[in-house]
């Protein structure tokens, strides 16, 4: 892949999670997004002078859950430490993280291309930790000596930081790995992964491996920060990858040359550019030491085999199972895990009501994930019971009634939450016997001598015009059913 | 004998018996504070009102025979780092000049559920970093046994305030013996806790893994009374200890038969004044004499536990200490200057804390800010943890052959303000004996012996193994049955 390009673009992530834990990581406030600022506040989390910490377990055993389900060691112990750096929006002039023994490392998620334009493949992760989030500084922009207001109802939620090898080759690479990962997260219900909230952050840091000459060169590492979605970070990435080239070609400055330091850049989405923030030489030490106030965490081999047994069937492992046992094609598979458990679970029910894995998914993603979509609902809002809309294919697929009468059908379902039967009822939907079909048959048929003649000869297409006929002068007639009876009368005439 | 010359004990006696009132009580030792403050400094602020409403309150609920707590009526006065909802709580700095708490500390709860009357708060050396009460940004407190001297510290205003009969009991912090050097200096008993025995919630911290608060007191007695109050385990407090309280008053005066004392050989070298060793040194004959057996005990780490406390603490502070910035509360300069490289948030940083903080503050926080820098944590920081843990095997293996430990609190007597303010090195070397303790997270008493020649005090140091505090206040209050150094008193000039 991008063989053509010359250069290998080595990208490694950064991804910050807020876990959904009803309470923040270190005292019980409330974990919410969207409250009125420093409305969910205490001593502890203000940083207040006296204030201590206690550390809420649920946070690091959704970590550990996390961890495992990313085939990450989990160490039996585990501790915290301080990073120190002073921001407004850092209250205790430090944040609580994890420094070198981190809760688990040596992971790796296996990625895989739906539309097939790269083979399977294995992402690293170095490491995933738990730390505490900061608050927010909301500058006023529009004048420089204006204050900046600070918002701490943020500080103190639960942070699990995943940090991958530098193992991605592409911004496409990317763009898999980072929904595959979010997708895992929201499978283990770890987080709701929402990035216009904030709750799922991107950090990436990436350069180019450049071969000169039979050796390979590799552009300084710059840090990518500030990327919105993950279409932004794509972008971004993209972006930069070019920049480092005409960068290099420029000034042909590589890693571990003198005066080389790490850069941070930000991505401005709207004007497609990103631009240096500071150089990791400035920027502080952090001090790392071990946290004091709170104890090292512990956690058995059974506690964590527990949490293995528990994970449940994971994305990939669904994804297979789809395709195996109910021979869906790999892209409607990947569409249905991607829209998450409770709507693979609908699938399930579905296709076993008709017995048909391929027709359900189907309906589910021309019927079902339209209207969750155009109305902004997930499965569990959807007014259709996985049966109700089973008894309704059926039908269908005993042609007592039409596809599009079907739709028309479920419409009204969805609409007025009627069985099937009920709301055929309300369209007036009947089923026509067949004799009733045989004698609209005939009708058309001795109406329209040219059209029998054209079949005759073999004009098999001008039976069309008497199916249209048939649906105008009874609408609940089963098109199939008339065009094949109109030939076969045709024949006999 | 006058109200104030009581202790806590007898006070709550004659309350009992109806004989006394809290509000009498009170009321003389507000009186013996007014009177005596311009001398001593003790108290950096008190709460006159307050104080007499609590007190009439337990009155009323005494005299309608309700159940009431192990200190109805008692006051107390407690060290300014202590949080407390009512009122400024400053760790005598100007940088929390005007800082009110919106909550109150663990050890305030217990003791107001105890139905304590707390009087005011305690002088101290700023954010607790000193020994001698002289970096405290409202003025040093002076040792009422000889006006001229430091009452020692960091907790000296309230060690100061039971010697000036200002309080029969009080409480204050030791990182690195700030509870056991003052109590010394002023001829009152202290007991540093065992590391967790009492929550730190709502104490200013100072050395997260080294603060522990205590009480001080007259008497081993009226000390073991408050440990009651304070101890046990607080879910606020992720270090705290779990597990039963003993009632150490009740305990205190059961007899200890065949102790086994260690004399701690290191500490009985060079730095030790004379007049100190000699009175340690009775004090070791008397404890033999109420049937201890003494042996002598090498702590081979334990010459390096100054070195290392003063790498450790430092560095823990210097983190503590990031938060007053003056962004969220507290000190905040004005007239910020334009600073072209680093931006006014920064340049607010730099001036606040430079104008909030006192001179020892900012050198502890740039020497914990050394030691944890990149390229210097190994050397510093690391070695001093490894350091801590031989210090702490050190202690182990001497109790396995001995039950307590015994030597000086303080190399010397209380030296006279301003003498080492320009060398802190001397200042430092003044912790020598106590710091092992905080390092080691053990319980330690400081227990008055004698006076020097000049009439200042004098104390031995009682060490224990982890949660040997009943052990402590029963030895202590054995020697005090024996002895009458605390019911001397200091002469304070008379009120014009």
């Amino acid at each position: 892949m991008n063989d053509s390009l010359p250069y290998t673009t080595i990208i490694g992530l950064e991804v910050h999670v807020q876990l959904a834990t009803r309470s923040k990581l270190f005292c019980r406030c409330e974990n919410r997004y969207g409250a009125d600022p420093n409305t969910l506040t205490c001593p502890v989390c203000a940083g207040l002078p006296g204030a201590l910490p206690v550390m809420n377990r649920s946070a690091y055993e959704l970590s550990v859950r996390a961890a495992v389900g990313l085939n990450c060691e989990i160490p039996l112990f585990t501790k915290w430490d301080r990073k120190n750096y002073f921001y407004a929006d850092l209250p205790k002039g430090f944040q609580t993280s994890q420094f070198d023994l981190p809760l688990s490392q040596h992971g790796y998620l296996d990625i895989s291309d739906p539309k097939g334009e790269f083979s399977d493949k294995r992402i690293g992760i170095i490491r995933a930790h738990l730390e505490e989030d900061a608050g927010k500084s909301l500058h006023d922009e529009a004048a420089g000596k204006a204050d900046s207001r600070i918002d701490l109802n943020r500080c103190g939620t639960p942070l699990l930081e995943i940090v991958s090898e530098p193992d991605l080759r592409s911004p496409e690479e990317v763009g898999i790995y980072l929904s595959d990962l979010k997708l895992l997260l929201e499978y283990l219900r770890i987080s709701d992964c929402n990035m216009q909230e904030g709750s799922l952050r991107v950090d990436a840091n990436i350069n180019l491996h450049l071969p000169v000459d039979g050796e390979l060169k590799a552009t300084p590492i710059v840090e990518v920060k500030n990327m919105n979605s993950f279409r932004a970070v794509q972008r971004a990435l993209a972006y930069e990858a070019v920049r480092q080239y005409e960068q290099w070609q420029e000034s042909g400055r590589c890693l571990g040359d003198p005066g080389v330091t790490k850069e941070t850049r930000g991505w401005d989405d709207d004007a497609g550019v990103s631009r240096s923030q500071r150089s990791k030489e400035e920027s502080s030490d952090y001090r790392y030491f071990p946290e004091p106030d709170l104890p090292p965490v512990v956690i058995t081999e059974a506690e964590v085999e527990a949490h293995r047994l528990a994970l449940g069937e994971l994305p990939a492992a669904l994804r297979t199972r789809l395709v195996a046992e109910y021979q869906l094609p790999e892209g409607d598979a990947d569409v249905l895990v991607n829209q998450g458990r409770p709507l693979v679970d609908y699938f399930f029910s579905l296709a076993g009501a008709i017995d048909d894995g391929k027709i359900a998914s189907n309906w589910i993603q021309q019927d079902v994930m339209r209207y969750l979509s155009e109305v902004g609902v997930t499965i569990d809002d959807y007014p259709v019971a996985a049966e109700q809309l089973g008894s309704l294919i059926a039908d269908v697929l005993a042609k007592k009634l039409s596809t599009s009468r079907g739709r028309e059908v479920l419409a009204q379902m969805v609409s007025s939450g009627e069985t099937p039967q009920a709301a055929m009822q309300s369209l007036g939907i009947v089923e026509v016997d067949s004799a009733a079909t045989e004698q609209l048959c005939r009708e058309l048929l001795e109406a329209n001598p040219k059209v029998v003649a054209d079949i005759k000869e073999g004009k098999m297409k001008a039976v069309g015009a008497l199916v249209g006929q048939a649906k105008q002068r009874n609408p609940n007639v089963q098109p199939q059913e008339v065009r094949d009876l109109c030939l076969r009368l045709a024949g006999e005439m | 004998m006058a109200i104030v010359d009581y202790t806590a004990t007898e006070l709550l006696e004659r309350m009992d018996s109806r004989d006394l009132t809290s509000r009498d009580i009170t009321a003389a030792y507000l009186a013996q504070i007014e009177t005596h403050h311009g001398e001593v400094n003790a108290l950096v602020r008190w709460d006159a009102e307050g104080a007499m409403r609590t007190a009439e309150a337990i009155d009323s609920r005494r005299e309608l025979g309700e159940p009431v707590g192990l200190l109805a009526g008692v006051p107390v006065v407690v060290k300014d780092n202590l949080c407390t909802s009512r009122h400024v709580t400053s760790c005598a700095s100007r940088m929390l000049a005007n800082y009110c708490s919106p909550y109150d500390a663990t050890v305030i709860e217990r003791l107001k559920a105890a139905d304590a009357v707390i009087l005011g708060k305690g002088n101290m050396d700023e954010f607790a970093m000193g020994a001698s009460t002289e970096t405290s940004a409202f003025g040093p407190t002076h040792n009422p046994w000889k006006l001229g001297h430091i009452p020692g510290g960091s907790s000296g205003g309230s060690a100061a305030a039971v010697a000036a009969s200002m309080a029969p009991v009080s409480l204050g912090s030791d990182t690195g013996g700030s509870i056991r050097q003052p109590s010394a200096h002023c001829g009152v008993v202290g007991l540093k806790p065992t590391y967790g025995r009492v929550s730190r919630y709502g104490l200013i911290a100072f050395g997260s893994s080294l603060d522990c608060i205590g009480p001080m007191g007259r008497t081993a007695e009226d000390v073991a009374r408050v440990m009651s109050v304070l101890a046990g385990n607080d879910p606020k407090d992720a270090t705290s200890i779990a597990g039963p309280v003993p009632r150490y008053e009740m305990s205190c005066r059961e007899p200890l038969d065949g102790v086994r004392l260690g004399v701690i050989d290191e500490q009985f070298g060079e730095g030790l004044d004379d007049e100190v060793a000699s009175k340690v040194e009775m004090a070791i004959r008397e404890f033999e004499g109420l049937g201890a057996t003494v042996t002598n005990i090498s702590l081979p780490h334990i010459r390096y536990a100054i070195a290392a406390y003063y790498i450790i603490a430092p560095s823990e502070a210097s983190s503590n200490l990031a938060r007053f910035d003056g962004a969220h509360y507290g000190y905040r300069a004005e007239d910020i200057p334009l600073d072209e490289q680093d931006g006014p948030l920064v340049a607010m940083y730099r001036k606040t804390r430079r104008e909030g903080f006192g001179e020892e503050v900012k050198r502890r926080i740039m020497l914990g800010t050394y030691s944890l820098s990149a390229g210097y944590y190994d050397a510093y920081y690391l070695r001093a943890l490894k350091i801590r843990r031989l210090i702490a095997q050190d202690f182990a293996d001497a109790y396995k052959n001995v039950d307590f430990l015994i030597g000086p609190v303080t190399p010397t007597p209380a030296f006279e303000i301003g003498e080492k303010m320009e060398d802190p090195l001397a200042m430092y070397l003044g912790d020598s004996y106590t710091v092992g303790a905080n390092l080691a997270g053990l319980p330690a008493l400081s227990l008055p012996c004698g006076h020097t020649a000049e009439g200042l005090p004098v104390a031995v140091q009682l060490q224990g193994p982890a949660l040997s505090e009943e052990g402590l206040l029963q030895l202590a209050c054995a020697f005090q049955q024996e002895s009458d150094w605390h019911l001397m008193r200091p002469e304070l000039t008379k009120a014009e």
